[in-house]
C-alpha cells in the first residue's frame, strides 16, 4: 500500500530487515510441523540420541505404518484407521446435510423475510457464540432417549444442529448482497419460491457453498468436545483417538508414533486448506464479522 | 370456476406461507436444541443432580457452592492468565505480522498461506507437537543443552505454576494468522490518500502508522479481541492434550472444569452450574458487541 519501498532502490536495508523479519515468523510458524514430520520417520533410539531438529538419519516408515495399522488406542490394538474412516463417514452426511438447509434458510432470511424472520435471525446469531458446554448434558440426555447415544448418527446429528447457525449466517448474508429486483422480476414473471431458489439463486452460489463446505468440513472433522462427549470407543472420531493415542498412560512413550498419527490426523484439512485456502480464509473472516 | 379460484387463492396462501414452512424445522430445531437446552442446563443446575438426574430443586445453591470450590478459583484464574496473555500475544503478533506484510511484499501469498495454516489444524494437533516439542526429556530443554548450555532447564509443561503458559504459547502458535488476516483485510481497505497526503507533509512511516493507520483500525481490533475472548473461555481441547489440565488441576480452565464435573466424577449439577457460568462470561462478551454491530449496520 505504501510506495516508499518501491520507489528507491529495491533492497535497501530497511526491505531486507522487513523480508528478514517476515522469514523468520515463517519459520516458527512452520517449525512445529516440520519438528512433527521428522520425529515421525525416526526411530525411538534416534530420538533418544538426537534432538528436536537433528535431521532423521536413517528415515523409516514404521512409525507410520504402527500409527495407522497397530497403534493401541483405547482397548483395540488397530491404529488409528478405523476412527478416520469414523470422522470421514461423519464429516461427509453432516456437512451436506446442515449446508443444505443452511443455503435454504439464508434464501428465506435475506429474499424472503417476513414477519419475524430478523428476530429469528439475531436469535441464531447469538447461537453462533454459545459455548456449547451449556448444551451437553441436556443432549447427553436426548441422545439417550433418542437411542442415538454413543452412535455415528448422534455425532452426524449433533454437529448437523450446532452447525445451523454458522451455514444460514454465511448463505444469508451472502444473498443479502444479491439485488432484490432479480427476485422481484422473476416473481412477476411467475416463479414460485423453488423456481427461483433453483434458477436464481444456485447458479450464482458456488463461491458461498465453497466456503460453506471448507468451513463446515474443517469445524466438523476437529471437533473434539462433542466427539469425547457424544462417543465411546468404536465410534469415536479420529481427534478423540488421537487424544487417547498421546495421552495413554502406556509403559514407553513412542514420540514417533504419536507424531505420525497427529500428522495423519491432521492430513485432511491440511490438504483442505492448500487446495482452497482463498475459500478457507473467507469463511474465516466471514465467521468473524458477523451481522 | 369458484374452486378454480379457490385453488388459485389456497395456492396464494401457500405461496406467503411457504418460506416459514421452510424456515419452520430450523426454527424449533433452534428453539429446542439451543435456547431450550439451555434452560434445561439451568435447570439441572439449581436441583441436587450428582451421578442421575433428580428433580429436587435447590435454588443457587449450587452456584454457592462452586465458588468455594478451589478447583473453580484455580481454573477462573488460569482463564484470566490464559485469555489475557493469548489476546494481547495473538493482537501482537497478528497486527505485526500484518503490517509487515502490507509493505509490497513479492512472495506475500506464500507467506500468508504459512501463516494461515496452524488455523486450519484441530487443537488436538496443534496440542500434540507442542506437548512434543515442550516436553522437559526429549524437546526443547534437550536443545538447548546439546548445544552447550547443559544447565539449561526448561520444564513448564509439568510444572504447576507454569503449565498454564505452556498453553499459551500453543494457543498463540495457532491462532496469530487469523488476527494477521482481520488486519490484514483492515489495512487493505484504508484510503490510499489519506496516507499519501500525510507523506506529502513530511510524516515518516513509523508515526503514520502510530497516528493514522493502526487508530483507523480500531473496529478490526474490537471485533478481534472479541472473537479472541470467545475462543479463550470455550478453550478445551488444547488443555486436554497439552496438560490435561495438570499438574493435578493447575492448568485447569472452565471448560476442562466443567467435563470433569459433568462427565467423568458425576457431578451433573455443579457441570451444569460451571456451563452455565461459562456462558454468563461469553454473553457479557458477545451480547454488546451483537448489538453494536447490528446496530452500526442498520444506521450505515
Amino acid at each position: 500500500m505504501l510506495e516508499t519501498g518501491r520507489s528507491r532502490r529495491r533492497m535497501d536495508p530497511q526491505r531486507l530487515l522487513i523480508y528478514g523479519v517476515l522469514l523468520i515468523f515463517a519459520l516458527y510458524f512452520l517449525l512445529p510441523l516440520v519438528v512433527m514430520l521428522m520425529t515421525s520417520v525416526k526411530t525411538m533410539d534416534e530420538i533418544r540420541m538426537g534432538n528436536l531438529i537433528s535431521l532423521p538419519r536413517h528415515p523409516t516408515m514404521e512409525p507410520w505404518i504402527k500409527a495407522w495399522d497397530y497403534a493401541t488406542i483405547g482397548v483395540t490394538n488397530e491404529g488409528i484407521k478405523g476412527f478416520f474412516w469414523n470422522s470421514i463417514r461423519m464429516v461427509v452426511p453432516a456437512v451436506l446435510i446442515s449446508t443444505l438447509i443452511g443455503a435454504v434458510n439464508g434464501y428465506v432470511l435475506s429474499k424472503w423475510r417476513f414477519k419475524g424472520s430478523d428476530t429469528f435471525f439475531a436469535m441464531l446469531l447469538l447461537g453462533c457464540f454459545i459455548p456449547f458446554q451449556v448444551i451437553l448434558l441436556p443432549m447427553a440426555r436426548t441422545l439417550g432417549l433418542l437411542g442415538l447415544a454413543e452412535s455415528f448418527w448422534g455425532l452426524v446429528f449433533v454437529h448437523t444442529i450446532y452447525g445451523l447457525a454458522f451455514t444460514t449466517l454465511f448463505f444469508r448474508n451472502y444473498y443479502v448482497a444479491v439485488p432484490d429486483e432479480l427476485v422481484k422480476a422473476a416473481r412477476i414473471d411467475g416463479a414460485g419460491f423453488f423456481r427461483i431458489f433453483m434458477r436464481i439463486m444456485l447458479p450464482i452460489s458456488k463461491p458461498i457453498f465453497m466456503v460453506t463446505i471448507i468451513w463446515q468440513t474443517t469445524q466438523i472433522w476437529n471437533d473434539f468436545l462433542f466427539g469425547v462427549c457424544f462417543s465411546t470407543g468404536e465410534t469415536q472420531p479420529v481427534t478423540v483417538a488421537l487424544n487417547n493415542l498421546v495421552n495413554t498412560s502406556s509403559s514407553v512413550k513412542e514420540y514417533n508414533v504419536d507424531m505420525a498419527g497427529a500428522i495423519i490426523a491432521a492430513l485432511p484439512t491440511l490438504f483442505v486448506y492448500f487446495v482452497a485456502g482463498k475459500y478457507f480464509v473467507r469463511g474465516l473472516t466471514a465467521g468473524a464479522v458477523k451481522g | 370456476m369458484k374452486s378454480a379460484e379457490r385453488s388459485i387463492n389456497r395456492l396464494a396462501v401457500l405461496e406467503t406461507a411457504l418460506p416459514r414452512i421452510v424456515v419452520a424445522p430450523s426454527f424449533v430445531a433452534m428453539v429446542v436444541f439451543i435456547y431450550g437446552f439451555i434452560l434445561w442446563t439451568l435447570y439441572i443446575s439449581m436441583t441436587k443432580s450428582s451421578f442421575l438426574p433428580s428433580y429436587d430443586f435447590v435454588g443457587l445453591t449450587n452456584y454457592f457452592k462452586l465458588w468455594r470450590i478451589d478447583r473453580w478459583w484455580v481454573a477462573v484464574r488460569n482463564l484470566l492468565v490464559y485469555g489475557g496473555l493469548f489476546i494481547f500475544g495473538c493482537t501482537l503478533l497478528g497486527l505485526f505480522l500484518a503490517i509487515f506484510l502490507d509493505q509490497k511484499i513479492r512472495i506475500e501469498g506464500a507467506l500468508r498461506t504459512i501463516y494461515l495454516y496452524p488455523l486450519a489444524l484441530s487443537f488436538v494437533v496443534t496440542g500434540t507437537a507442542w506437548k512434543w516439542i515442550l516436553n522437559p526429556g526429549l524437546g526443547i530443554e534437550r536443545l538447548v543443552r546439546q548445544w552447550g548450555w547443559s544447565t539449561f532447564t526448561f520444564d513448564w509443561l509439568v510444572t504447576s505454576e507454569m503449565a498454564i503458559y505452556c498453553v499459551v504459547i500453543a494457543a498463540v502458535w495457532q491462532s496469530s494468522g487469523f488476527v494477521m488476516a482481520m488486519f490484514l483485510a483492515g489495512l487493505r481497505g484504508i484510503d490510499d490518500a489519506v496516507i499519501k497526503a500525510a507523506q506529502v507533509d513530511g510524516a515518516s512511516l513509523p508515526r503514520i502508522y502510530r497516528k493514522i493507520i493502526i487508530p483507523s483500525l480500531r473496529p478490526v481490533f474490537f471485533s478481534t479481541v472479541i472473537i479472541l475472548t470467545h475462543i479463550a473461555i470455550k478453550s478445551f481441547d488444547l488443555v486436554v492434550v497439552l496438560t490435561r489440565g495438570g499438574p493435578g488441576y493447575a492448568s485447569d480452565l472452565p471448560a476442562t472444569f466443567m467435563y470433569s464435573y459433568a462427565f467423568t466424577r458425576g457431578q451433573l449439577a455443579m457441570g451444569a452450574a460451571s456451563a452455565m457460568m461459562m456462558f454468563f462470561m461469553v454473553m457479557a462478551v458477545i451480547v454488546p458487541y451483537l448489538y453494536s454491530e447490528l446496530r452500526r449496520k442498520r444506521y450505515a
